[in-house]
């Protein structure tokens, strides 16, 4: 007998199985990106332990109080969410070097090797309390603006410095301007604000 | 001399359809690489929340879920329309929150643990009690990575 030619497998229901499985991998996934507002938590507390009093001076507090019917009180003032970043730029710069806003501390920060020392804020404090009612897009959004004037200003900086923006600058540099613009945003121990219950 | 075919007999060629697979299996791979996986199936109803500064969260392997909203419509039968927390598949107390973190950190490779994010995927309508209840848990169970899941905003 000669050689028996292999029958070739017929190959037309391959486009078949593709896409069973391509209609498979569809449905299950999601295209999304998860994103949000990345924060750190702070340390627990050891138990039996009285909540330390930091001494911050008033001058350095920036209080933001945020009740169940989702108002802002900022500094004692009732503000809306929008002015909130304005505010908190204002405060968290202190330009002018007044009185009312954070004392001004000089920090050597070293740019590019080289070292210089800049009057930065660094000791001021956002503090945000809510009480159990507010309305979690409230906080959310609260939150937002207080790391968006952050973000400004860091991006300020890099502009005038680098030319560049910050999210592009090496991480050096991110450091160098995170030394003269700390992130502080602290969130109050739980209380219950408005009574009640 | 050029030939003259004949006319009738005539017919257009079957279109080949061997390159259809390694068509469809283009896409096929197309949508494995830039998809994930539905985490899990949601038993909450969130929408959630909109803000301008967002991060993406990076390695998903570090992070976990916790999902709080209110029961989706077919469980509201069985557990009302109180605002419930979800882990994994199923419904969770606060209090068992501080444990499957714990967990989920030992299941971890050694390396990353103290890298593990907790993603809050929470409705926008929540109430900031139960966030905060979640805050504390997760401050006691010592995860102090989170991310509160939120889309971007176009405008005010």
């Amino acid at each position: 007998m000669g050689k028996r030619k292999v029958q070739e497998i017929n190959a037309s229901s391959m486009a078949d199985i593709a896409f069973l499985l391509l209609i498979f991998f569809l449905v299950t996934t999601t295209m999304s990106v998860d994103k949000g507002l990345s924060r750190r938590l702070p340390p627990p507390l050891p138990p039996n332990m009285e909540k330390p009093d930091i001494d911050v001076k008033k001058r350095n507090i920036f209080i933001v109080l945020v009740n169940s019917n989702n108002q802002l009180l900022v500094q004692g003032e009732p503000l809306d969410v929008k002015q909130l970043k304005e505010k908190a730029k204002l405060f968290i710069q202190n330009e002018a070097n007044d009185a009312s806003l954070p004392e001004k501390v000089p920090v050597e920060v070293e740019f590019d090797g080289i070292k210089e020392t800049v009057l930065t804020t660094k000791n001021h404090v956002i503090s945000l309390q809510n009480d159990r009612g507010t309305q979690y897009q409230k906080y959310i959004e609260v939150q937002n603006e207080l790391v968006a004037a952050y973000n400004e200003l860091r991006n300020d900086m890099a502009q005038a410095r680098f030319g560049m923006k910050y999210d592009e600058l090496d991480e050096d540099r991110q450091k160098a301007i995170q030394t003269v613009y700390p992130q502080k945003i602290s969130e109050a121990e739980p209380k219950n604000y408005g009574g009640k219950k | 001399m050029a030939t003259i075919r004949r006319k009738g007999n005539k017919e257009v060629p079957a279109i080949s359809t061997a390159s259809l697979p390694d068509i469809i299996f283009m896409l096929l791979f197309f949508f494995m690489v830039s998809t994930s996986m539905k985490e899990v199936t949601y038993k909450v109803d969130i929408h959630a929340p909109e803000a301008t500064e967002l991060q993406s969260l990076e390695k998903k392997s570090l992070v976990r879920y916790v999902y709080v909203g209110e029961p989706k419509k077919e469980f509201k039968g069985k557990y009302g329309s109180e605002t419930r927390i979800q882990l994994d598949d199923a419904f969770a107390d606060v209090s068992q929150l501080e444990e499957y973190v714990v967990r989920e950190r030992e299941a971890m490779n050694e390396n990353d643990q103290n890298l593990l994010t907790i993603s809050i995927k929470a409705d926008r309508d929540t109430k900031m009690g139960i966030i905060t209840d979640i805050k504390q848990a997760l401050r006691r169970a010592y995860a102090l990575k989170v991310n509160y899941a939120a889309t971007k905003r176009v405008e005010y």
